[in-house]
């Protein structure tokens, strides 16, 4: 029944459904073949005592036909399935692979490694994370490129920067580290300025409750206060020339504008004697504001 | 023709006008920002203040009580290129108290796993693609949260032809800037405690977070004031990049079962409903 050789002669000279020719090699893609190419010893078809290796679902077994199977293709095979411990089941091969060509016993262990190493790494695989590739909508990333192009623009990031610097500079955040003359300067100048500003207002209120008067007299008042200042300027002087200490820190409120709240009271306090040369300026000046205003008519 | 007269028309009235007039501002889509909920620019006192408790009770209050000295841990995607990895180096250069190692193929949470072990309070993750790195994910340890951003227009000092040896050992100061929503606040503070609280003001160098309609814009510079102090003149040292958040989310990094706070993939087009709308 079994011609082995017949059956070689077929497979080689004329037409095996399994095999695959390339130019340099023929392969077998039966999957019974122990080594996957197409030769005499490893041919599944064209030798009736045959044995391989095959892997399912992560369990390996080892099959094995003998010549007196050969009649019943469904009882065929005969399936071990070998062990998960790599030592006893290359004991197991060797247990049933008794007596049989060395051929096919190399082979059988040669397939029985690669298929534990391969189950080994594919283990590995599913084990170790598990990367998701993401496609870039070249769509969306061509807008967002092109949108952090224009916030850039519109972002003016050097100038943010500097702006927030001096922010802390001013605030103090530096502590002693810088020293600028000039600043400590304009600060003093500034603190000045809101002072005499809060003069204004006081005699803005002052005059509100008057009457509303026109620039002209306003300018020419306040040169009078600034006269009136530097009297008082030259008192502390002299005051300090007689080193009488309660006086001198009379004068040191006057003249420190850290507090304005003082300050302001200290205003009120000098306002009723201002208001003396205030009210005889008022009936020089009014025929001359009154003039300009007929000029500007005409 | 036409135009011409229109011109001059429009100078004749700017002249009639005089110079009371306040001049005219372009709109611009800062100007025109759809107002945010959460922005804390416009809400009364009552939500300003529950926001600040809330705040204080987040998980970045810790370092902005000063409580610990935060320690960063840079790493890359498995085979970074050589850009990434200059810019990992250059990011722990910047960085005060922060190392750099590579990933060997470990997954994220066994990264943090082994980060907590050792007491990282910032973990960064530098992803790349085609060479450039384009991912910037930043986790703050022991528990959340977890920013995801895309990271963009990265130049490294030679690209910007600097020498890295510019940057000093000083510790940098830190400025965020124009982050006003919520959401804004809380990338701003996590972007911020990767930075020692303290900063060494000697070194001059200053590191910024600048952003605008929700890029971050990131600058490196050296800084110097004028004799006067009236101006600051910057010296960039490099590098430099833009980020774009993507997600935000609660805990350590999880991307199955994570708590997203905030996330806009898939629901784009209802989240993404007008130009205009920011979230940062």
């Amino acid at each position: 029944m079994q011609h082995d050789d017949v059956v070689w002669a077929i497979i080689n000279k004329t037409h095996c459904s399994h095999k695959v020719t390339t130019k340099t090699q023929q392969f077998c893609r039966n999957e019974y073949n122990l080594t996957g190419l197409c030769s005499r010893a490893s041919c599944p078809l064209a030798n009736s005592k045959y044995a391989t290796i095959r892997e399912e679902n992560g369990i390996i077994y080892l099959y094995m036909k003998t010549a007196e199977r050969v009649m019943f293709p469904a009882k065929q095979w005969e399936k071990v399935k070998l062990s998960r411990n790599f030592e006893k089941a290359i004991y197991q091969i060797n247990e049933n692979l008794l007596y049989w060509p060395a051929f096919i016993k190399a082979k059988c262990k040669q397939r029985f490694v690669k298929i534990t190493q391969y189950l080994i790494r594919m283990r590995k695989l599913k084990l170790r994370r598990v990367k998701e590739l993401v496609p870039i909508q070249r769509k969306i990333e061509r807008r967002e490129r092109r949108r952090e192009e224009k916030a850039l623009v519109a972002a003016r990031i050097d100038n943010a920067i500097e702006k927030q610097l001096l922010e802390r500079l001013k605030k103090g955040t530096y502590n002693d580290i810088y020293n600028f003359p000039q600043m400590a300067f304009d600060s003093a100048l500034k603190a000045e300025e809101i002072s005499s500003e809060s003069e204004k207002e006081d005699e803005e209120e002052e005059e509100e409750e008057r009457e509303i008067e026109p620039e002209l007299e306003r300018e020419l008042e306040r040169t009078v206060e600034q006269a009136d200042e530097f009297v008082e300027a030259d008192s502390d002087m002299d005051s300090d020339e007689d080193s009488d200490s309660g006086k001198r820190e009379s004068a040191n409120v006057a003249s420190d504008f850290e507090s304005e709240t003082s300050d302001i009271e200290d205003m009120a306090d000098r306002i009723p004697q201002k208001k003396k040369p205030r009210v005889e300026i008022e009936y020089e000046t009014e025929p001359v504001a009154s003039v300009s205003r007929k000029k500007i008519k005409h | 023709m036409a135009r011409g007269k229109d011109k001059k028309k429009r100078k004749l009235e700017k002249k009639q006008e005089g110079d009371d007039v306040p001049k005219k501002m372009p709109h611009t889509l800062e100007s025109l920002r759809e107002k945010d909920e959460t922005m804390l620019a416009n809400v009364d006192d009552e939500e300003k203040l529950e926001a600040q408790k809330d705040m204080e009770l987040d998980e970045l209050s810790s370092y902005y009580e000063n409580s610990y000295e935060p320690k960063v841990l840079i790493t890359y995607s498995d085979n970074p290129h050589n850009k990434t990895r200059i810019f990992g180096k250059e990011l722990c250069r910047m960085i005060p108290n922060s190392i750099s190692r590579y990933r060997q193929r470990s997954s994220v949470k066994r990264i943090v796993q082994s980060a907590l072990r050792e007491n990282v309070t910032d973990v960064i993750v530098i992803n790349e693609n085609q060479k450039q790195p384009n991912g910037f994910l930043l986790i703050h340890l022991p528990n959340g949260p977890t920013a995801h951003f895309r990271l963009s227009s990265c130049k490294i000092t030679p690209e910007l032809r600097k020498d890295y040896k510019e940057i000093t050992n000083h510790r940098p100061e830190v400025i965020l800037n124009n982050f006003s929503t919520r959401l804004g606040l809380t990338v701003g503070r996590m972007l911020g405690a990767l930075f020692h609280y303290e900063p060494q003001f000697r070194g001059r160098r200053a590191v910024t977070f600048h952003n605008q309609r929700d890029y971050i814009f990131f600058r490196h510079h050296r800084y110097e004031f004028t004799s006067d102090g009236k101006r600051a003149k910057l010296r960039e040292l490099g590098p430099r990049f833009t980020l774009k958040l993507i997600s935000l989310q609660q805990g350590t990094f999880d991307s199955k079962r994570g708590d997203f706070e905030w996330i806009i993939a898939g629901r784009r087009h209802q989240m993404e409903t007008s130009r205009r709308k920011f979230f940062l």
